[in-house]
């Protein structure tokens, strides 16, 4: 029987353990294996579960430790977010639309952990098509928040944030449009990044929007998603928007220096819109940072207001026609007896997907239709720039800004799901990041009420390091990263 | 009340890339369905697209070819609509910037006049798949093998006022692309595509009037038959006092009638928006100079230089350059020595003859430029006469060896031998003495009609080896000797 | 700008989404709502701001013409809903 802290260790740890053979990655994948069948009944976080598959792959992991041919990353379980398009196995995103989807490829950065030497423990449920902020849209039914099971984990990267902090995986991927990433990890207390637009490629990853869309990490600690991002990141000759940049070893630039690095505080975001306690969360981490060296300076992002109706505009636009080929004739959902083509589209469409998802097509469409492009889709498209422009005048004076990650805690089930404006503030602080394609993460900042907050760091173009350093910084002087869901006191 | 035709034609162009457009599937034409169609091609879920640079070059060679002016920076829009041959739900295609903006193409017409077109735009966009509605009783079958082979979507001004100018309209865009090598222009397999816009307006106004699109019309000849047809359709119902719908239509080549589609009954809103998955395109001095390096001679170069270089009428010019393999198969003969007048005739006329029955192309003429160049110098040194000449280039088709061999085998050799050709005339002379007094008594004008029976007559007693220059000599002296 | 259940009802048949009619209020009213929130839009002033669509000021990267790919068919037809000799299959098409 494996000791139950190493369901919580974390990669550096783990690494230690197997290469000096303490354990097993076949171990230590069975542990985790069933951990998920112990608590996923519960929680619901994971939509497919490849035990074979991971035990083997976890076996050829051991072969190579044996060797000593291991490198960071060999022998670590992991879980997918169920958007990543995984060889032979399905991937849903969530949705009935795709219930049956079995890629014939892999996404590119599964490849990538792949060859790095992760174990796919199976994948994670998620908002339908990436759009929520509660997994409260998922088809496959709604993750509970392990601190709370009353409470929603967030989303959309809802069920890799619930198993990561549960303890089902010690890493899980994330992708965040809007949020994705740093919402939930902010709810559900634990450390996710998403990286500059580009800096991750985009191939194999389900499209939502795909000028805003970028995968990234999501684990216990700003050090083992420097470990993740170094695996994940890099050019994609597939991808045309991925950067040709070379890919620094983040962990190694993790120096936990931060004196001297600026950190601006936006007006726009500590205003009186803020609620206190989170406020309190957020301001006490960050003057762990700048007892540490770092300068807090007050800040403007003038036009942040905007960023919620510039991207309501945007990604539903670009995602109406990213989901047009969900038409039940290649692949997924198709209708029962079609009268005919048009029968086939509106019913293959209406009965795939999902309240949620059709009100952002029907949004999208609208944007992008004739007469309604000009004040819509362009106007929204020249106040990104307006928004993106904020960000690079504020980048002149600081280096990291930094801010909530969501407005609140986690809240309970349906609070929200009738009003679809109040679901949308749930990502009010980290929209702004994915139009102007900056790094941004969310790192815990303590506990409201016995429920996680986190606190969002935003960096320059392509400078994770920064922020990634940043937050390192705070989690060597803190254990906010270190708490754990109260999972042992759960009723039967 | 009279009617003039203003015209505009959209030509889809298939570039002959080895690979398609974003992906790296093959663009073969008639592989069996849905195998040279990848994920990308499928619109499968996280499939991304990534462009074909020989793409962007031929696009690039063809503004340079019409001298229109390139985009610096073109980009990628996508088009929405809902089609089971368009996998994604949207079109990949270029809407706000295109790579080839506004040129204007002169087009050759059949009496030499240059007919100026105005070219709006060409864009790169990526071709759909294909229904295929015979093989299923309840349903169609979709084969996405061509979906995602690029496209080169040229757009004219409307301003065709005949079918015979967009005829040749489309035939000189036809030479020009196969001249600088980026499509193989055939219509037959769909390679070349054409739409055209057509309305009607009152003579001498300059208010345009409705038009409609016939879509997808596949050889010069349903063209013009279809322009034809639309017209006479569009002018039936303005002048019973109807209006023209605005309207996709099909040509129906077996009722010779167009007809509206039906499938674009819902009315289309495309929703351009630029395409997120590409970045913009940006072309330099420097790429433009190197594609316009790499240029071939054009067509209308080629014209000129023809009718300067071998003095060649634009006749017979405009009929040799069209086609580079022809153009190329004359200056070969000229260059062995063929005389360049004769050349373009024979190639002109009995070669592309022969090809034609035989259903060939000049690259595997059975009869090479070497050969025809050694018949041709036989005619000129005089060993040959026309007719005889026919006979030969009958041999060299036959592949009975060169031009002398032939003669040699066949015998045809024309008599230039005064002493023998003397003989005959004197013999036709004694036998018909009453021709001869009827030509002695004519005058002249009738004597030159009526010689033409004595020629006649030696041609046949020489078995049409005569020498015609040489026999009419003798004949006009010897009979002008009777009187 | 507001939006009534007919502009509802014809941007779903662009978008090939079937409300029931008995949703139509309902769906109308959300969608209103969302509408009013990027409406907001009209607030700013964006004359003369280029229009922004990618956040990196990157030009598009080419690929070589070369065929990559090979006969993936059956792999890739695998999770077709309907299919026979090789052929996606819909309702008959007419033109």
């Amino acid at each position: 029987m494996v000791d139950s802290a190493v369901l919580h260790a974390s990669v550096s740890e783990l690494h230690g353990m197997l290469t000096q053979r303490q354990i097993s990655s076949e171990e230590l994948t069975q542990a985790f294996l069933e951990r998920i069948d112990l608590l996923n009944g519960k929680l619901n976080a994971v939509v497919t579960v490849c035990a074979e598959q991971a035990l083997n792959d976890a076996r050829r992991a051991d072969k190579r430790l044996s060797r000593g041919k291991a490198t960071m990353l060999t022998g670590i379980p992991l879980l997918h977010k169920d958007i990543f398009c995984t060889q032979g196995i399905r991937t849903t995103c969530g949705s009935r639309m795709l219930e049956q989807f079995i890629p014939a490829y892999d996404a590119t950065v599964v490849a990538k952990l792949k060859a790095a030497g992760v174990v796919m423990l199976g994948k994670c449920n998620m908002d339908e098509f990436a759009m929520g902020s509660s997994n409260e849209t998922s088809f496959f039914g709604t993750v509970k928040n392990p601190w709370d099971t009353q409470c929603v984990p967030g989303g959309s990267s809802g069920g890799s944030a619930a198993a990561l902090a549960a303890g089902m995986a010690t890493l899980v991927t994330g992708t965040d449009t809007g949020g994705s990433i740093r919402q939930p990890a902010s709810l559900c207390g634990i450390t996710g990044l998403k990286p500059t637009y580009g800096r991750v490629s985009r191939l194999g990853i389900i499209a939502f929007a795909s000028s805003l869309d970028q995968a990234g990490p999501m684990a216990r600690s700003a050090a083992d998603c420097a470990h993740m991002l170094t695996a994940m990141s890099g050019l994609d000759a597939g991808d045309s928007t991925s950067a040709d940049l070379a890919v620094p070893d983040f962990f190694s630039e993790l120096s936990g220096d931060v004196a001297g690095l600026r950190i601006g505080l936006p007006r726009e975001y500590f205003n009186d819109d803020l609620d206190s306690s989170v406020r309190a969360q957020v301001m006490s981490a960050l003057s762990q940072l700048e007892k540490a060296g770092a300068q807090l300076i007050d800040i403007d992002l003038p036009h942040s207001h905007y960023a919620i109706a510039t991207y309501y505009v945007l990604a539903p636009a670009e995602a109406s026609a990213n989901l047009a080929r969900y038409d039940g004739v290649r692949f997924g959902y198709r209708c029962a007896d079609p009268a005919d083509l048009e029968d086939l589209y509106l019913r293959s469409r209406s009965e795939g997907f999902g309240e949620e998802v059709q009100r952002r097509i029907l949004v999208g469409t609208y944007a992008l239709s004739a007469g309604f492009y000009d004040a819509y889709f362009n106007k929204a498209q020249q106040v990104r720039r307006v928004i993106t422009d904020d960000f690079r005048k504020a980048f002149q004076s600081v280096d990291v800004i930094a801010g909530p990650s969501a407005p609140g805690i986690a809240f309970r089930f349906g609070a929200k799901q009738q009003d679809p404006i109040a679901m949308y503030m749930e990502d009010i602080y980290t929209l702004a990041v994915n139009l102007a394609g900056l790094p941004g993460l969310s790192a815990p900042a303590g506990l409201i009420n016995g429920m996680p907050v986190g606190l969002q760091l935003i960096g320059k173009p392509f400078e994770e390091s920064t922020i990634l350093n940043a937050a390192h910084r705070l989690q060597l002087d803190t254990d906010w990263h270190l708490a754990r869901p109260p999972i042992e006191e759960w009723q039967p | 009340m009279t009617w003039e035709t203003m015209m505009g034609l959209e030509v889809h162009l298939q570039l002959a890339t080895e690979s398609k457009i974003f992906s790296g599937s093959s663009t073969q034409f008639g592989a069996p369905p849905n195998v040279q169609a990848d994920a990308v091609d499928l619109g499968m879920p996280g499939m991304l697209p990534v462009l074909n640079e020989e793409a962007v070059r031929f696009a690039v060679k063809f503004g340079l070819g019409i001298g229109a002016r390139i985009g610096r920076r073109s980009i990628f829009d996508r088009k929405n609509y809902f089609y089971p041959d368009l996998p994604k739900g949207y079109q990949i295609s270029q809407f706000f910037s295109p790579i080839v903006c506004e040129g204007v193409f002169e087009v050759p017409m059949e009496d030499g006049s240059l007919l100026p077109i105005r070219i709006t735009r060409a864009h790169l966009e990526e071709d759909a798949g294909k229904s295929v509605h015979d093989i299923f009783n309840q349903e169609s079958g979709i084969d996405l093998n061509r979906a995602g082979t690029p496209l080169l979507e040229i757009v004219t001004e409307p301003d065709f006022r005949s079918a015979e100018q967009a005829v040749a309209y489309l035939k000189a865009l036809h030479s020009l692309v196969t001249y600088l090598g980026i499509s193989d222009g055939n219509m037959a397999e769909g390679s070349m595509r054409c739409d055209i816009n057509i309305s009607l307006r009152r003579t001498g106004s300059d208010v345009l009037g409705t038009r409609t699109e016939i879509k997808n019309v596949n050889s010069f000849r349903f063209v013009e038959r279809a322009i034809h047809s639309e017209v006479e359709r569009q002018s039936d119902i303005l002048d019973s006092g109807g209006s023209i719908t605005q309207e996709t239509r099909l040509y129906d080549a077996e009722r010779d009638e167009t007809r509206s589609m039906r499938s674009k009954e819902v009315a289309n809103d495309y929703r351009y928006f630029p395409e997120p998955d590409l970045l913009p395109i940006e072309i330099d001095e420097a790429y433009i100079d190197a594609v316009r390096a790499s240029l071939p001679e054009l067509p209308a170069a080629k014209r000129t230089r023809f009718v300067s270089e071998y003095e060649l009428s634009d006749y017979d010019a405009a009929l040799l350059v069209p086609d580079h393999a022809t153009a190329a198969f004359f200056e070969e003969v000229v260059s062995l020595g063929g005389a360049a007048k004769p050349a373009a005739n024979w190639i002109l006329g009995d070669l592309s003859g022969a090809l034609n029955r035989a259903d060939l192309t000049i690259e595997s003429s059975p009869v090479s430029a070497e050969a025809l160049a050694g018949l041709i110098g036989r005619i000129e040194d005089g060993t040959l006469s026309s007719k005889l000449a026919k006979q030969v280039f009958d041999g060299l088709w036959q592949g009975e060896g060169a031009t002398d061999e032939i003669i040699a085998k066949r015998g045809l050799k024309q008599v230039s031998d005064t002493g023998a050709l003397a003989q005959l005339v004197d013999d036709v002379i004694a036998a018909n003495p009453d021709q001869v007094a009827q030509y002695l008594a004519a005058d002249e004008a009738k004597q030159k009609k009526l010689s033409g029976f004595f020629v006649g007559q030696i041609m046949k007693a020489s078995q049409g080896q005569a020498n015609p220059k040489l026999l009419n000599e003798l004949l006009i002296k010897k009979l002008n000797d009777q009187s | 700008m507001s939006i009534s259940q007919e502009d509802v009802e014809k941007v779903a048949l662009l978008a090939r989404l079937a409300i029931a009619p008995s949703d139509l209020p309902e769906v109308t009213e959300r969608f209103g709502r969302v509408l009013q929130l990027v409406n907001e839009l009209n607030t700013i002033d964006t004359e003369g701001v280029a229009p922004m669509s990618n956040p990196h000021d990157m030009v598009q990267r080419l690929r070589p013409d070369v065929v990559t790919g090979g006969d993936e068919r059956e792999a890739l037809m695998a999770s077709a809903p309907q299919q026979d000799r090789g052929y996606f299959l819909v309702p008959k098409v007419i033109d």
